[in-house]
């Protein structure tokens, strides 16, 4: 038998709460959403991880302008501190270079990270996802029992189909739904808001298409000073800590 | 060190195992590692010792080591892993998560990352024999 699986508990044991930040559809803004919800939670003082398991297209270290880290050997990894996270990612190891993994290597190297990583105490983990509702998420859902998913869609109907599918596997398989961010939202419409409400998960923010954003990648600074993470950082002091 | 995790896990799962089994004593456990993930015998066995409750008192870990094959997924050229052709800092990458082998590893044949893994992966309980 794989005897990793059955560490993943005790490894998550002091993290108060677990949230895969997904989407069925990609290029919608996952790991910013992601990176931000996590740098938001640890200015308001939480102990924050964030974990990107977009292993094929990790993204979060670019955004943080994460250089020259590591994770250190110690009964496991400890993941390094990275703008005051806790920050782990497959690129530590991949590198600069292609990881052209399929789904069975997906899971084993997710089961490896989860079984190896000493997070420690935390009071948030933010995890970066896949986009889909493949491998990782219905691993994660086996794996990690009180996974919490915040789920990102734009205003658009492709990415808001793929978005209802994910809803309904996710209500199967009972799952917590914190609830649907619409990002990069532009016009007034609330087509989002109104469908996301009749699927029966919570509608937590529209954020505004920032033209501003794709100048604060790898500036940690000036990302948190960016409309977008004002309407992120509103939503960690609302629906996230309260 | 990365080793201790990894003796923690063989541990919790003999564990489980032997609860199922409903086995009181343990006096052998089968751990098989794959070549790919390097796995320092020496610094998992005595991982397995500092670690091990009183049931396992007695029992005596078995390793045994099993040759990497990875399979190309284009052209079926079957090859064995080799350690010797790959700079530290790689070696040690694969070590942690052997997946990022496909970072690294190309079939010898024919250029492809797209491999498969077919044998040799990493740590693998085969066997635990206890007293009820």
């Amino acid at each position: 038998m794989d005897p990793r699986t059955t560490v993943i508990g005790e490894r998550l044991r002091r993290i108060s709460r677990i949230i895969a930040v997904s989407s069925g559809k990609g290029g919608v803004g996952k790991s910013l959403v992601a990176t931000t919800l996590a740098l938001s939670l640890s200015r308001r003082g939480c102990k924050v991880g964030l974990f990107d398991l977009d292993f094929t297209s990790p993204s979060t270290h670019l955004i943080l302008g994460a250089k020259n880290v590591q994770p250190k050997e110690e009964k496991g990894l400890i993941p390094p501190k990275v703008n005051g996270l806790t920050y782990m990612s497959l690129v530590y190891f991949s590198r600069d270079q292609a990881a052209p993994l399929r789904g069975a290597d997906v899971s084993n190297a997710l089961i490896e990270l989860l079984a190896v990583t000493q997070w420690g105490e935390l009071d948030f983990l933010v995890i970066d996802m896949p986009p889909g509702i493949g491998d990782v998420v219905l691993d994660l859902v086996r794996l990690v029992k009180r996974i919490e998913f915040l789920i990102v869609t734009t205003s658009s109907l492709l990415a808001f189909e793929t978005v209802k599918k994910q809803v309904r596997l996710l209500l199967d398989l009972k799952v917590p739904i914190i609830g649907t961010v619409e990002n990069m939202k532009r016009g007034k419409a609330d087509d989002i808001e109104r469908e996301t409400e009749k699927l029966g998960v919570k509608f937590l923010a529209e954020v505004p298409f920032d033209p501003e954003l794709e100048d604060a990648i790898g500036d940690v600074a000036k990302l948190l000073g960016t409309v977008f993470a004002q309407t992120i950082r509103e939503l960690a002091a609302s629906d996230i800590t309260q | 060190m990365h080793e201790w995790a990894l003796a923690e896990a063989v541990i919790t799962a003999a564990k489980q195992v032997a609860e199922k089994e409903k086995l009181k004593e343990i006096r052998e456990v089968t751990i098989k590692i794959g070549e790919l993930q390097q796995v320092e015998e020496d610094i998992l066995r005595f991982a397995l010792s500092q670690l091990k409750p009183a049931s396992f008192k007695n029992a005596e870990f078995t390793i045994s080591k099993a040759k990497t094959t990875l399979k190309c997924r284009v052209c079926e050229n079957t090859w064995l892993f080799s350690k010797s052709k790959l700079d530290e800092d790689t070696a040690e990458a694969i070590h942690f998560v052997p997946e990022v082998a496909h970072a690294y590893i190309k079939c010898p044949k024919c250029g492809s990352p797209d491999f498969e893994i077919s044998e040799g992966r990493g740590v693998w309980l085969e066997n635990i024999k206890g007293v009820r």
